[in-house]
C-alpha cells in the first residue's frame, strides 16, 4: 500500500469515529462505543502488509480494524443505527462487526476471545490457503487472558502464520498497565513461546508497517506466528461517555502531542506532498462519511421478529 | 450387518467422513498416533489421514475449541475432543458466547460447522472432575444442536450427520455406553439430528430415557414384562432440536411418561421434555415424572456413585408406582 493510501486509510478512521461519537452524543446510535481515535497507525499499518484474501480478527474496540481491511462504511453506519442494511443485519452492532468478503472475521466484545479464533483461521491458512495469513488484534488487557497463553503457543507449537497485535494503549478499560502487570514491554512475553516479539511505536504507521512486513514474510514462509506490540494511547475514554480521569493530564498531553495523523502528515509533507492534496483527501472522506450517515439514516429498521433469524444455519 | 462397539462405531464415523472429505480435521489432547484418544475413538486415525489431520493439542481447552471455531469460520470442519466431559467448563466461552453467537452475530455471513465431542458420565470412580453428565448447559444456548448416542448405530450415524451439519454441535458420548456392543449396517448410513427413535413399543406407560439410561430403561422395560406392565422406551438422540412431535405422541398413547436421565435432577433436560409434553399433549396426560441423577457433585466411593444415578431397579419401582 502506498504512503498516500495509509495517510487516507488513516484520516478515514479518524473522521469516521469522530462523526460516530457526534452522534452517539446526539442520542442517534444506541449502546456503547469504543473509539479508535489515537491508534489509527496501528490497524492501518499492519493492514497495509496483508493482501485482500489475508484474514483479521479483531476486539470490542473495531471499527479502525474494519476501514483498515476495507469495510464499508456506510453498511458499518447502518450496523451502528441498528439498520437491517449494516453488516449484521442490526444484531451485532459496533462490537461485532464482521465482513468475510474482505476476511474480516469479526470484531469480538469478550477480551481475548478471538484469539485463538484467529489461531483457526492461521490453521486453515495452514492447510487449505498457504498464500494467506492471519493478523489477530487484541489489547493489552487481553495479554493477561488464557487465550492469550493458549493461542499463542498453539500457533507457536504448530508454526501457524499467525501475526499476534497487541495494541497497547497502557489501560484495561481504566486500569493501569503497571498494577497489573510486572513488565512494561508484552512482547517480552513472545519469548515464552519461542516465536519473535518486538515492541514498536504504535504511532508510527511506517514502524508498524515494517514490523507487520516482516512478520507477514516470516508467517508466508511457514516459519511460524510473530508478536507485535504496539505503544499506542486512546484519544477518548473507554467508551461510552468515559472521560478518562484516571489518566494523568501530563501523560495524555505527551500522547496526544504525537497525534499518529499529525506525525505521519509531517512526514509526507517533508516528503513534498503539497498541502492541498491532505484538503481534497479530507473533504472526500467527509463527503465518503455523510453518504454514510446518510444511508444509514434512511435505512428501514430490522422487523422485531428479524431476532430470530440466523441463529441456525437452516437447509 | 456386522457387531461394533459404539467406540468402534464413533472410530467408523470418524474415518469415513475423513475420507469423504479432505476438510475434516480433528483437534484434542492425546488423540493422535501414541495415546489415539483417551477411550481410543481415534484409533489408528492419524495412521491413515496424518498428524496434519488428527492434531494432538496443548492442554489447552479453550484454545482447543476457539481455534475449532477459527478453521471452521474460514472452510474446516474441525472436530474437537473434550478428553472429559467436564473439562468444557474451560471452553465455555468459545463454545457457548463464540461457536453459538458468531453466526448470529454476523448477521449470517459466518457458519461454524464444528463439533465439539465429549465423554461424560459416571461409573468409574474418577470423581466429580471426570464424571458428570453436563449437556443441560448447552441445550439452553440458542445456536448449538446436542446430541447424545446410546447405541452403536446411532453413534455412528448421528457423528457422521453432526460432522456433515453447518452448525455447532456438542455431542455428548457416555463413557459407559462406548463399550457396549450392537449391529450397523456395512454399508455407509446416516441418522438425522433432530429425531428421536421408538426404542421399544409399549402401551401402559412411556419411558423416555438418555444415553446410557437407555440401556438401563430397556433391561427394565423387559423385566417389568413379568408384572404385565408394557413399557414404551423412546430415546430422544437428539437434546436440541428436541423431536417433540414424537415424544408427545407417545405420551398420547400411554398417557404416562416417566423421564430418566443421569444427569442432576435440577435445571436437566428432563424439565424441557416436560414442557415439550405439557404443550403438546396436556389434555392426554395422567402423570409425568423425572427419575434423574441425585443433585450432588459425582462421588469417588463406588458404593455412593452407583447410588447417585439411576438404575434399573429404581426405573422398575418408578414404574410400577406410576402404572399402578
Amino acid at each position: 500500500m502506498e504512503d498516500i493510501e495509509m495517510y487516507r486509510k488513516m484520516l478515514e478512521i479518524r473522521k469516521f469515529e469522530e462523526k460516530v461519537y457526534d452522534l452517539f452524543t446526539q442520542n442517534l446510535i444506541p449502546g456503547t462505543m469504543h473509539l479508535y481515535i489515537g491508534e489509527e497507525a496501528v490497524a492501518v499499518g499492519v493492514c497495509a502488509a496483508l493482501n485482500p484474501h489475508d484474514y483479521i480478527t479483531s476486539t470490542h474496540r473495531g471499527h479502525g480494524h474494519c476501514i483498515a481491511k476495507g469495510a464499508s462504511l456506510q453498511k458499518m453506519m447502518a450496523e451502528l443505527f441498528g439498520k437491517r442494511t449494516g453488516y449484521c443485519k442490526g444484531k451485532g452492532g459496533s462490537m461485532h462487526i464482521t465482513d468475510k468478503s474482505i476476511g474480516m472475521l469479526g470484531a469480538n466484545a469478550v477480551v481475548g476471545g478471538a484469539i485463538p479464533i484467529a489461531v483457526g483461521a492461521g490453521l486453515s491458512c495452514k492447510l487449505k490457503y498457504p498464500e494467506r495469513v492471519t493478523a489477530c488484534f487484541f489489547g493489552d488487557g487481553a495479554s493477561n487472558q488464557g487465550t492469550f497463553h493458549e493461542g499463542i503457543n498453539m500457533a507457536a507449537v504448530w508454526n501457524l502464520p499467525v501475526i499476534f497485535v497487541c495494541e497497547n494503549n497502557m489501560y484495561a478499560m481504566g486500569t493501569r498497565q503497571s498494577t497489573i502487570m510486572k513488565i512494561e514491554d508484552i512482547s517480552k512475553r513472545a519469548a515464552g513461546y519461542g516465536i519473535p516479539g518486538v515492541t514498536v511505536d504504535g504511532n508510527d504507521v511506517m514502524a508498524v508497517y515494517e514490523a507487520a512486513k516482516k512478520a507477514v514474510l516470516r508467517a508466508r514462509r511457514g516459519e511460524g506466528p510473530s508478536l507485535i506490540e504496539c505503544k499506542t494511547y486512546r484519544h477518548k475514554g473507554h467508551s461510552r461517555f468515559d472521560p478518562a480521569k484516571y489518566r494523568p493530564e501530563e501523560e495524555a498531553a505527551e500522547w496526544f502531542a504525537r497525534d499518529p495523523l499529525v506525525l505521519f502528515r509531517r512526514d509526507l509533507l517533508s516528503k513534498g506532498i503539497p498541502e492541498e492534496f491532505f484538503q481534497k483527501i479530507e473533504d472526500k472522506i467527509n463527503a465518503e462519511i455523510a453518504e454514510a450517515v446518510t444511508f444509514a439514516r434512511e435505512s428501514p429498521l430490522p422487523e422485531p421478529e428479524e431476532a430470530l433469524d440466523d441463529v441456525w444455519v437452516v437447509e | 450387518m456386522k457387531e461394533i462397539t459404539v467406540v468402534d462405531a464413533l472410530n467408523e464415523a470418524l474415518r469415513e467422513e475423513m475420507r469423504r472429505d479432505e476438510n475434516v480435521v480433528l483437534l484434542g489432547e492425546d488423540i493422535g498416533k501414541y495415546w489415539q484418544g483417551a477411550f481410543k475413538v481415534t484409533k489408528r486415525l492419524e495412521e491413515e489421514f496424518g498428524a496434519e489431520r488428527v492434531r494432538d493439542t496443548p492442554i489447552s481447552e479453550n484454545a482447543i475449541i476457539g481455534c475449532a471455531v477459527g478453521a471452521a469460520m474460514t472452510g474446516l470442519r474441525p472436530v474437537a475432543e473434550i478428553m472429559f466431559g467436564d473439562l468444557v467448563a474451560l471452553a465455555m466461552d468459545q463454545i457457548c458466547n463464540q461457536a453459538a453467537k458468531l453466526r448470529y452475530m454476523s448477521g449470517g455471513q459466518v457458519k461454524v460447522p464444528i463439533v465439539v465431542r465429549m465423554p461424560f458420565g459416571a461409573g468409574g470412580s474418577y470423581a466429580s472432575h471426570h464424571s458428570q453428565s453436563l449437556e443441560a448447559w448447552f441445550v439452553h444456548i440458542p445456536g448449538l444442536k446436542v446430541v447424545q448416542p446410546s447405541n452403536a448405530y446411532d453413534a455412528k450415524g448421528l457423528l457422521k450427520s453432526a460432522i456433515r451439519d453447518d452448525n455447532p454441535v456438542v455431542f455428548c458420548e457416555h463413557k459407559f455406553v462406548y463399550g457396549l456392543k450392537g449391529t450397523i449396517p456395512e454399508e455407509e448410513y446416516t441418522v438425522p439430528l433432530g429425531k428421536a427413535r421408538v426404542v421399544r413399543e409399549g402401551t401402559d406407560i412411556t419411558v423416555i430415557a438418555t444415553s446410557l439410561m437407555v440401556n438401563r430403561a430397556l433391561k427394565a422395560a423387559s423385566a417389568l414384562e413379568e408384572y404385565g406392565i408394557s413399557c414404551e422406551v423412546i430415546d430422544p438422540r437428539t437434546l436440541r432440536p428436541l423431536d417433540e412431535e414424537m415424544l408427545c405422541n407417545s405420551a398420547k398413547k400411554t398417557g404416562k411418561v416417566l423421564i430418566v436421565h443421569e444427569a442432576c435432577d435440577t435445571g436437566g433436560v428432563s424439565g424441557e421434555i416436560t414442557k415439550a409434553l405439557v404443550r403438546g399433549a396436556f389434555y392426554y396426560l395422567d402423570a409425568v415424572e423425572t427419575l434423574a441423577g441425585k443433585d450432588a457433585p459425582i462421588p469417588f466411593a463406588p458404593v455412593m456413585e452407583r447410588w447417585v444415578a439411576p438404575d434399573e431397579e429404581r426405573i422398575k419401582r418408578k414404574v410400577k408406582e406410576m402404572v399402578s
